[in-house]
């Protein structure tokens, strides 16, 4: 059992991680415009020439 | 338009020097629009950040004030193919946003100490029919606590803050049992914890609030995302008006800045932005949205108007007075505030539930305990199993039962273009049994249709042509027919009278009969109430044609429908008796009154409630607010005047009126959905209570029996959205009265996904 020693810290440790990166994300805003997020993934910004999206 | 406009109230500044302006947005409908938007600001000079916000169809825009200024912005939106319309978000708006997120936090914070103390969990449970060692278990058991107690103390905070707040007001909601049992659960699992115990509910206690948190999430997003709409809509409609500065400039300014005793010009065909007192000029307005009357109204110096009205012939310079200085105003908001108190506050059936289910859980947990002291148990298994019984029957199901349906309902009615202002009134829809209709601008469209069918369609062409070069408002309705969009070159509007130009080397005009020479005995001709008259004269013929107030195209149909569902039908108007008995026909309603206060509307109501009877009022005008506010629950156009709109419990969008018999259905059923969950969650508890009552309720079981139950009612309340696809269509769409004409482009509004 003593591989519980760092396991469970390791668990929990993930867990938090997983737990701080959401509440990043809340406060950065990346949920106020979801379907924004959806359709700016197509736009090819980057490309020099492009055709408009649909 | 030359005059400048003054942006300056929308307009907020940061310390670093740039200015910040939100703008709601119209016509965003795909991927290509944002880059439009966005790329099209930022190569306009001196813009520091453009973003627009797909989901709000907002636009938030920075820019440094020396370079480029707000007109400019929205000028450049247009030109890009943007209508774009400033405005302030709401406070209330602001703190749905904050709440909102701080759910979401409490939901993440509850999400991970579930996830993290159910893996201790079940190591644990799993353990006990193994081989794990007292010392392990207890290591498990004391890590759950060090998740769990700080986790619940602060995702539990808005159970908590709820209850406390009821407590303290001397009632109980539904927070009440749920705070009860979560800080009751820790606590027994701490002790138990402590005392080397083989079972601690950790897990039960935090899952719960994960659980329940979702549902409030859920319930709060729905009343945000409505409001949202709202407020977007509320600022297209948002109009501008010019503001005569002491100077003697004119300023156009958008009606949010207006202030009492600012001095406004108001131009014929222009809406009338604000109450107050005319100070200059003749003319005749229109009060339809205010008063439901349809006969213009002849005013001069001194007189009082009210906003919404719209001004007809003359251009009348006023002077803007605050609420209170004009006897209708006053007397609405006497009768509103009165009404407003006079609404017995409906208990919401979540409440009903919480009072009857509070007393009745303690109670068994009480008797539980008692009955294992008498049986002879210790008082420690005896408290134990009280806990046991107060944790299995802690309301998770319950508190999803009700907001998951109405969840689903209210999107259903976003999608059927209806906009809940409140939250609970899905439940009084549910409960109508009456409905009672404004004529002018509800049960008619609430702008004037042109008689079409007795005129000469190439005389109606050419008369809609040349009407597109007045501002008259009746005008306006006429040029809505023509076919081709071009104005005759050379028209020439004279104010009060009517616009003549060539067409064809021949002089035509269009106007008052006067003006076209027409002799005006004819006019006075007995014609249906609320009806005006244009006239047209080109070439030797001439021609009246009659602009009056249209049904909405279902109207027929929905208050076919709404009868067969077995609702009573009344109209309740201000207009005159003759044009609303023509309605009443039309429609074969057969109860109807006119000529009606607002005071006596607001009787009406009175009775009809005095009679047991659930109200649903639909009305669009001043005079119907207070009527809207006395009713059981009210209903209002989008096109109803702004303080109507503000004491509906819900708005509707688009020139039909299938919305309102939408609204029935789609609430019924919730309703219907929302008593099957109850009756789902006792016959949980009825299986439930008995076990733990037993002593026989480990962590496990109220870990399945938790989730199942908060699971199935979900499912069942999401069955609404799978049983019924959509119909924007009447039932009786070719049932359409055939005086109407059905060439007008359908105005309806696609409200946001």
């Amino acid at each position: 059992m003593n591989v519980l020693v760092y396991l469970v810290p390791a668990a929990l440790l993930l867990g938090l991680t997983g737990l701080i990166a959401f509440l990043w994300t809340l406060r950065n805003g990346q949920y106020e415009d979801l379907d924004g997020a959806a359709l700016r993934i197509l736009a090819d910004d980057d490309l020099e020439k492009h055709t408009d999206p649909r | 338009m030359t005059e400048a406009v003054d942006f300056s109230t929308f307009v907020e500044r940061k310390a670093d020097g740039t200015a910040h302006m939100a703008l709601a947005i119209e016509g965003i409908g795909c991927a290509g629009c944002i880059r439009k938007i966005e790329g099209g600001l930022t190569k306009l000079p001196g813009i520091v950040d453009a973003r627009v916000n797909f989901t709000q169809r907002r636009l938030a825009v920075g820019w440094h004030d020396d370079a480029i200024d707000a007109a400019r912005i929205v000028s450049e939106l247009e030109r890009i193919g943007y209508r774009a319309h400033p405005f302030a978000p709401e406070r209330a708006e602001a703190n749905e946003t904050q709440h909102a997120k701080w759910l979401l936090k409490c939901l993440a914070v509850a999400g991970f100490a579930a996830m993290n103390v159910m893996l201790l969990s079940v190591s644990v449970w799993s353990g006990n029919v193994s081989d794990m060692t007292s010392e392990t278990r207890d290591l498990f058991h004391w890590l759950s606590a060090l998740i769990a107690l700080p986790a619940a103390a602060y995702a539990g905070q808005p159970f908590f803050q709820s209850a406390l707040k009821a407590l303290r007001a001397r009632h109980t909601n539904m927070d009440v049992p749920i705070s009860i049992g979560v800080i009751l659960a820790l606590g027994l699992s701490l002790y138990e914890t402590a005392t080397h115990a083989t079972h601690a509910y950790f897990d039960s206690a935090i899952m719960l609030l994960f659980f329940l948190l979702c549902g409030r999430y859920l319930e709060q997003a729905m009343r945000r995302k409505t409001r949202l709409f709202a407020g977007n809509l509320a600022s297209h409609k948002a109009a501008f008006a010019y503001r005569l500065d002491g100077n003697g400039e004119l300023t156009q300014v958008p009606v949010a800045a207006l202030r009492p005793g600012n001095r406004v010009l108001v131009r014929p065909g222009e809406l009338i932005a604000a109450d107050g007192a005319i100070l200059t000029g003749v003319s005749e307005i229109d009060e339809g949205l205010v008063t439901g009357e349809t006969v213009p109204r002849a005013v001069r110096a001194g007189a009082f108007v009210y906003a919404g009205s719209t001004n007809l012939i003359g251009a009348l310079t006023m002077q803007i007075v605050a609420a209170g200085g004009g006897s209708l105003v006053d007397e609405v908001e006497r009768l509103l505030q009165k009404a407003t108190e006079a609404k017995s506050s409906t208990v919401r059936l979540a409440d009903r539930t919480a009072r009857l289910y509070a007393p009745v859980v303690h109670a068994t947990a009480a008797l539980t305990a008692l009955g294992w002291l008498v049986g002879g148990a210790s008082v420690h298994d005896a408290v134990v199993t009280a806990i046991a019984v107060l944790i299995i029957t802690c309301p998770c199901a319950l508190a999803l039962a009700i907001p998951a349906a109405q969840v689903v309902a209210a999107g259903q009615l976003f999608r059927s273009s209806v906009i809940l202002n409140s939250g609970d009134a899905i439940e009084r829809l549910a409960e109508v049994d009456t409905v009672v209709f404004d004529k002018t601008g509800t049960l008619t469209l609430p702008d004037r249709e042109v008689e079409t069918s007795a005129i000469d369609p190439d005389l109606l062409e050419r008369a809609a042509r040349l009407a597109l070069s007045s501002h008259h408002p009746l005008a306006a309705a006429l040029a809505r027919q023509a076919r081709l969009r071009a104005p005759y070159a050379g028209a020439v509007e004279e104010p009060g009278r009517g616009v003549r130009a060539a067409i064809d080397g021949e002089e035509a005009r269009l106007g008052s009969a006067a003006f076209c020479g027409i002799d005006a005995q004819i006019e006075a001709a007995r014609a249906p109430a609320g009806t005006s008259f244009i006239a047209f004269a080109h070439d030797g013929q001439v021609a009246r044609i009659a602009i009056g107030q249209a049904l909405r195209p279902d109207a027929v149909a929905v208050v076919r429908a709404l009868q067969a569902r077995g609702l009573d039908l009344i109209i309740l108007s201000g207009d005159r008796p003759d044009a609303v008995a023509a309605v009443a026909a039309q429609l074969g309603v057969k109860q109807w009154m006119a000529s009606l206060t607002p005071a006596e509307k607001i009787a009406v109501i009175e009775t009809l409630k005095s009679q047991r009877r659930r109200v649903l009022m639909v009305g669009d005008g001043l005079n119907d607010t207070p009527a809207l506010a006395a009713a059981h629950v009210s209903l209002s156009p989008i096109t109803a005047a702004h303080l109507a709109q503000v004491h509906a419990d819900a708005l509707f969008l688009g020139e039909r009126l299938t919305p309102v018999l939408r609204a029935v259905e789609v609430t019924r059923r919730a309703r219907a959905l929302m008593r099957q969950n109850l009756v789902l969650t006792v016959i949980y508890n009825a299986c439930a209570v008995p076990i733990a009552v037993a002593g026989l309720v480990t962590p496990l079981i109220a870990a399945v029996a938790m989730s199942g139950s908060s699971i199935l009612v979900t499912l069942n309340a999401l069955r609404a959205q799978l049983s019924v696809a959509p119909s924007r269509k009447p039932a009786g769409e070719a049932a359409r009265p055939p005086a109407q004409d059905g060439s007008l482009a359908d105005t309806t509004m696609e409200p946001v996904r």
